[in-house]
């Protein structure tokens, strides 16, 4: 029973949540006795695909055709069909996200497979093919058996850990033919930012509420981040009154996020927002109200004006380095 | 411009999740059940579009009858009628072949839906019906407008967005800051008793089954660390918690 996993390639790179994916993917194909293959889509030189092969990878089929340079949804879906048709894959793996979420769903469409998204844990094959999700919005775990020929998983950020080997992949490159459909959405222009980590790659936030008082009074967050290494996100109203752009905004409604650090500042922690955080390994909250909610959700908590707070750990940081 | 906009029907953000019958069993006692929050900014744009274009909007739940309370609210914000298939929504494959086999009877130019649905956040059925259809499908859109056979759209990519432009017809799934939510007037919730809610039947079974559930363990107490001192945060962080 082969597995594929599609990869996503960022700035030339394989995604790390990618690479955790390539790995559980490794995994369910030992369980189940069959290759582990990985498709990545655009470009990227064989020497990076070939590190996929750390993770467990045996063959990585390149897809860097010139209507796949741009991130076309049915491009990248007919592409994944194809490429799993060829290989026979009984599972595709990918990490979640929300292109993948886009693609999977089409192959998903294509192959009648069934789907589960926010995969936590590897699979259970004593009773079929069960595996455990993670639903409401982080507050319950669901154990889900998938009925259908071919399964598609999505892999939760943190949900396993990889161990590395010093193997290579062979890599190979792919094309198919992608459907008329593909044509009719044309990207005019992108607008993104780069050389940061993205929010649901990151394993290192400072994220800050509407106790922050303005878009001008961000610099204290903005100093502390960047002496960590950390990316920065916000409440939902932060980003409703445009102090903050649209994607930091995490929560029931924004980014659902998994870093090891979380760092919340000014954020009363009302249920919504916590909803997008609650898988964080450790939480910490800075808020001048004691009686703040957040602080039940917390593993550290500094009652303290972040203004004052902020300077303080931003020397501390630096002092480590 | 007719635009079918798919809404699931959820516990409120504010539910407290518990299950039942062995925990095989979602507990619906005492939970309030709401329109998915991102399905309610499809149906607020959706409705802005018609009344900029004209029209008709149609709103379609896959669902038991306790979803009607949703579809009526989502009469009284604006749609014109709507259509319930009968049935549990238990798998993403399952409830995009219902929203399938209503869209081929009918011709829709746009087929609004949320990005997800906050039970089980899956973020698929738009694929899947886009691939079922044969039309494109994108997801996040945060920002549409239609021009003619058009649709200018921007999506969120990680980290950005970007800027699409596409022809009709199409799926779209969406999130803010499409629209703003739209509440019921007095008159719309009036009229809403009237307008056409047809049920029924679905097609097809589902491909995944939920067998049990389970609640996360508790979070440990929260240790505080007096502000004077904030900066004994960091060194708790690399050497106990281990997370720099
Ligand atoms: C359907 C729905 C979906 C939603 N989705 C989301 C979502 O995805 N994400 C989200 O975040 N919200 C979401 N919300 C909104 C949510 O309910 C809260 O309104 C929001 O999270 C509050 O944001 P906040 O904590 O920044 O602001 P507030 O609740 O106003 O809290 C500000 C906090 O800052 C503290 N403070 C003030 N001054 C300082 C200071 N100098 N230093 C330190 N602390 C200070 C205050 O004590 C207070 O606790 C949603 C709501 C609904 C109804
Ligand atoms: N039971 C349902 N009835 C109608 N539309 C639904 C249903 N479930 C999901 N949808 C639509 O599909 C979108 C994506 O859902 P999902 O893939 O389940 O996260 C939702 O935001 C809804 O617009």
């Amino acid at each position: 029973m082969s597995v594929l996993i599609f990869a996503e390639l960022e700035e030339g790179k394989i995604k790390k949540t990618s690479l955790e994916a390539i790995y559980y993917g490794s995994k369910v194909a030992e369980m189940t006795g069959g290759e582990t293959v990985v498709l990545a889509i655009g470009e990227a030189d064989s020497a990076e695909l070939e590190t996929a092969g750390a993770y467990g990878a045996v063959k990585v089929m390149h897809a860097g055709g010139q209507e796949l340079k741009e991130a076309n949804i049915v491009a990248y879906a007919d592409t994944l069909t194809s490429a799993a048709t060829q290989i026979g894959a009984k599972v595709i793996v990918t990490a979640k996200s929300s292109l993948a979420d886009a693609v999977t769903a089409r192959t998903a469409g294509a192959l009648k497979a069934g789907v589960a998204g926010n995969v936590t844990e590897l699979p259970d094959l004593s009773n079929g093919f069960e595996v455990i999700r993670s639903v409401f919005t982080g507050k319950a775990f669901a154990k889900t058996s998938i009925n259908s020929e071919v399964k598609v998983l999505a892999i939760k950020k943190n949900a396993i850990t990889p161990e590395i080997s010093g193997n290579k992949a062979a890599v190979e490159d792919f094309m198919a033919p992608v459907s008329e459909e593909a044509g009719k959405a044309k990207v005019i222009k992108t607008l993104k930012e780069t050389g940061t980590v993205s929010l649901p790659e990151a394993d290192l936030v400072v994220s800050g509420g509407r106790g922050m008082k303005g878009p001008e009074h961000w610099q204290p967050l903005l100093d502390l981040a960047e002496a960590l290494g950390a990316t920065t996100a916000c409440s939902k109203p932060v980003s409703d009154m445009d102090w903050r752009p649209h994607h930091e905004h995490v929560g029931q409604t924004g980014v659902k996020i998994a870093p090891n650090l979380y760092i919340a500042c000014g954020i009363s922690g009302a249920i919504q927002h916590l909803a997008g955080v609650n898988s964080s390994k450790v939480i910490v909250v800075i808020n001048t109200d004691p009686e703040a909610p957040f602080f039940k959700a917390a593993d550290y908590g500094i009652v303290g004006d972040a203004f004052e707070v902020l300077p303080k750990l931003t020397a501390a940081v630096k002092a480590l380095k | 411009m007719n635009i079918l906009v798919c809404i699931s029907s959820v516990p409120d953000t504010t539910a407290k999740i518990t299950f039942k019958d062995d925990n095989t069993t979602f507990n619906k006692d005492g939970v309030t059940h709401i329109i998915g929050p991102y399905d309610d900014y499809a149906l607020a744009r959706a409705i802005e579009l018609k009344e900029e274009l004209g029209g008709t909007v149609t709103v379609l739940n896959v669902g038991t009858a306790e979803t009607e309370p949703q579809i009526r609210k989502a009469l009284a914000i604006g749609a014109d009628e709507a259509i319930r298939v009968d049935a549990e929504p238990t798998d993403s494959f399952f409830v995009a072949e219902q929203i399938a086999a209503v869209a081929k009877e009918n011709s829709y130019d746009l087929i609004m839906m949320g990005r997800e649905t906050t039970d089980y956040n899956s973020g698929v059925v738009h694929g899947i019906v886009g691939q079922l259809l044969g039309m494109p499908s994108l997801s996040p859109v945060m920002e549409l407008n239609i021009d003619g056979n058009t649709a200018k759209i921007s999506r969120e990519i990680e980290g950005g967005k970007e800027k699409l432009e596409a022809t009709l017809p199409l799926i779209l799934g969406c999130q803010e800051p499409i629209a703003e939510w739209k509440i019921a007037s007095m008159r719309g919730i009036m009229t809403a008793r009237k307008k056409p809610l047809n049920v029924r039947p679905a097609v097809g079974e589902g491909l995944t089954s939920v067998s049990s559930y389970s609640l996360p363990p508790e979070k440990g107490d929260c240790k505080m660390i007096p502000a004077e001192e904030a900066e004994k945060l960091i060194d708790l962080l690399q050497n106990e918690a281990k997370v720099l």
